[in-house]
């Protein structure tokens, strides 16, 4: 195996160091380090970072291979530094068996990019009436904790209430999907002062805020794990704030697109900025930012959602939902929480690595920078500027927010292990790759 | 000028006026025997409708033949698009064809705008109803009406003229773009609905609001009144039609409320015995039959402007000659 020694990374942003990785582990840590290694990296002024851990991506495999496979999309994952992804279970067919998510867990290991944990479907084909067999899916090979019907909101309260109930006996999560669904039928946008204005379908703030309300006090109710996807408004930060202050045990997590973007964005009536759910106010936009700050929001999730060409170059009402993110989260991290003061490194490693990987209770991932741990990290150059290129993607699709936008960042390098994904900020081919 | 029409927040005082008198300009030839005039021979306009309308379409296509452009009626109905070809790919086609414009109705708010800014066409682009958007040549017919009864004369403005639309303000395309093109023009809008009918965060629009008809009717100078869709009463907007036409429908009880010289207006169609009785649509002071008359004639501008080479910003008299 590959031997490293990178010279000089901040790690965490602190003073310069050396990091000797060998055997899959950082063997050593220390200023000037007296080893032999393979390669030699000069890391000065990189950050070195915990490798990023995602609760939230879409690999669109099986079944829409033309948007994103597991390949392509744990290539995307490593060259946004995440050494582990989580991919929900809105595939053709339904990870809602434990032959689906065994599938998608061995497509991962394959591929050898990142870690992919499947997330399993609540209810059978997403359809919100059955519950999916849970504990089938745990005991299968892929080891699923997390469970979210994502795309959809488990709204039956006697459904949810179960669910949460019913995976305790395994430690799991339920990763709710807040969506009111009456409030949001023929839902386009974001519902407020501009959707008025251009005419397209409200998706009420209180749509989301109504089931996560719902949901924290189930989840007190039974004693069970809660987790909030992709939160979007300030009123639900509110909810998850009161909802921890009682001790309750929620956790939450928010998009790197709900972090900088709006709804001013639609006016454009182009589709790339059609997600679900939708870009708020700048308002939203100021509440999240504080509540990842401030711990409220535990995660940054990327619902990384790749989509085809053709469903996005179209009018708006017929486009898909969801935009690309991992290649660009760390960055969009860098602007509005780093660049901002309201986060240093630490903060970020905590965000985008311990605490995901707590919530999704995933060994090996989201450790601490120290000798003896496993060697998943990312070396991140927060001193480049550049517009953002899709052309330049790993991903399958182009369907990003950012094109021709400057965001600070870029990912030199990402270990997963101790082997290289990204050297150089190219892809290092692996070995189970195709 | 701009290359298109999608909103009426497009326009400013200024090309609103030279639309109007241009179409007063227009609006002349129909007096005549022969009504044709040569401007856009050679030109080809198609009329794209995604959505149906009888009406609109009659409209936009008189406006055409009467300009003697080459007029291609292109209906989703019995077309590709019904076999799921996609918007971009009818432009595309269209483009090869060789259109100089493009008059688009499309049930998706916001189709038009895209059409304008992809690079699918380089023709102009006509906004002719999107979604619950707008309906920009709707709204410059109305102002053009209003002006002919309330402020006549080329060059007049709307400035002072209280404006009442009741109704359906929500899911109207005609209410969104009469908000824009009257407060450019001046006038002041009150819109009249029951709270659900009117979107979040209309606070913010240059308008008034008032859920009673009658307080406002005495203080009305045009009476807009707009369709209310019967289905809308089962997605619990308000509760029956009866309920709805009681406390926002025009009777001629109501109608005696209005000052003398107020006139009574609807774009069409008419839901007779819901927003409006028999008695007022069949009154002389209700404008209905004038607005569609208006509405070639400002269509015709619009289309002359847009395409006959002159900028909606050039000064009105070359443009006005050249149409003579």
């Amino acid at each position: 195996m590959t031997t490293y020694l990178i010279r000089n990374a901040q790690i965490l942003g602190g003073a310069p160091q050396d990091l000797h990785l060998a055997d899959g582990v950082i063997k050593a840590i220390g200023t000037d380090l007296a080893v032999e290694a393979d390669i030699e990296i000069d890391a000065r002024g990189l950050i070195a970072l915990p490798g990023l851990v995602d609760l939230h991506t879409h690999l669109r495999e099986p079944g829409r291979e033309d948007a994103e496979t597991v390949l392509t999309g744990t290539q995307a994952a490593a060259m946004g530094g995440f050494t582990a992804v989580h991919a929900m279970a809105n595939t053709t067919p339904v990870a809602d068996t434990a032959g689906v998510v065994e599938q998608v867990w061995r497509l991962g290991q394959e591929a050898g990019y990142c870690d992919v944990q499947p997330v399993g479907a609540v209810t059978i084909g997403l359809g919100g009436k059955k519950l999916a067999e849970l504990g089938a899916m745990h005991e299968s090979a892929a080891n699923v904790r997390v469970f979210s019907d994502d795309g959809k909101c488990v709204d039956d309260a006697v459904l949810m209430r179960r669910a949460l109930e019913y995976v305790k006996a395994f430690d799991g999560v339920v990763a709710q999907h807040a969506q009111e669904p009456r409030l949001t039928e023929g839902a386009q946008m974001n519902e407020g002062q501009v959707s008025g204005e251009l005419g397209l379908g409200g998706w009420p703030a209180v749509a989301e805020e109504s089931i996560i309300a719902r949901d924290v006090l189930l989840a007190a109710h039974v004693g069970s794990r809660l987790h909030v996807c992709h939160v979007s408004t300030a009123g639900s930060v509110e909810i998850i704030r009161w909802a921890k202050a009682k001790g309750w045990d929620v956790t939450a997590e928010v998009t790197p697109h709900h972090l900088l973007l709006t709804d001013e964005l639609v006016r454009s009536y182009d589709p790339v900025y059609k997600v679900n759910p939708p870009l708020r106010t700048a308002e939203d936009v100021q509440a999240l930012r504080k509540a990842l700050a401030d711990g409220t929001i535990d995660a940054v999730a990327t619902d990384h959602a790749p989509h085809p060409d053709e469903d996005k170059d179209c009018e708006w009402a017929v486009a898909a939902m969801g935009m690309v993110g991992l290649e660009t989260a760390l960055s969009v991290v860098q602007q509005t929480m780093v660049d901002t003061g309201l986060l240093n490194w630490e903060g970020v490693a905590d965000r985008m690595s311990h605490r995901p990987a707590r919530i999704g209770r995933l060994a090996g991932q989201g450790r601490p920078v120290s000798v003896g741990e496993p060697a998943n990290l990312v070396l991140f150059d927060p001193a480049y500027r550049g517009a953002v290129n899709p052309d330049s993607f790993a991903t399958r699709s182009r369907n990003t927010p950012y094109k021709g936008l400057d965001l600070p960042g870029r990912v030199h390098a990402t270990f997963l292990r101790g082997r290289a994904t990204v050297l150089a900020g190219e892809l290092a081919e692996q070995g189970g790759a195709a | 000028m701009k290359r298109h029409l999608v909103s009426a927040a497009d326009l400013t005082r200024d090309d609103a006026l030279l639309i109007l008198d241009t179409a007063e300009e227009l609006a002349q030839l129909s007096g005549r025997a022969v009504k044709k005039l040569p401007t856009l021979r050679g030109r080809t306009v198609v009329n794209l409708f995604f959505e149906d309308s009888t009406r609109t379409k009659t409209s936009f296509e008189v406006a055409e033949k009467r300009l003697s452009a080459d007029v291609i009626n292109f209906s989703a109905k019995g077309s590709s698009v019904s076999k799921g070809e996609s918007l971009k790919d009818t432009a595309l086609t269209l483009q090869a064809m060789g259109a100089d414009a493009v008059v688009i109705r499309h049930h998706a708010s916001g189709a038009p705008a895209r059409l304008a800014q992809s690079d699918w066409l380089h023709g102009s682009v006509i906004n002719a109803g999107d979604g619950t958007h707008e309906h920009p040549t709707q709204a410059l017919l109305d102002a053009f009406t209003m002006r002919r009864h309330l402020n006549p004369g080329l060059g007049q403005d709307l400035a002072g003229r209280r404006v009442t639309i009741v109704g359906d303000v929500l899911h109207s395309r005609v209410a969104r773009s009469n908000v824009h093109l009257l407060t450019t023009l001046g006038a002041q809008v009150t819109f009249v609905a029951p709270p659900t009918l009117l979107p979040i965060g209309i606070e913010n629009w240059p308008c008034e609001i008032s859920y009673s008809l009658d307080s406002v009717l005495p203080k009305t100078d045009a009476l807009m009144m707009l369709r209310v869709q019967r289905e809308r009463m089962n997605a619990a907007f308000f509760p029956t039609e009866r309920e709805y036409s009681r406390r926002y429908g025009l009777d001629g009880t109501r109608m005696a409320q209005l000052p003398g010289h107020a006139i009574v207006m609807h774009p069409g169609p008419m839901v007779r015995g819901m927003e409006i009785t028999a008695e007022v649509a069949d009154s002389p002071r209700c404008t209905v039959v004038e607005q569609v008359a208006n509405g070639v004639s400002v269509r015709m501008a619009v289309l002359y402007l847009l395409l006959g080479g002159a900028t909606l910003n050039d000064a009105r008299t070359d443009s006005v000659e050249t149409a003579q």
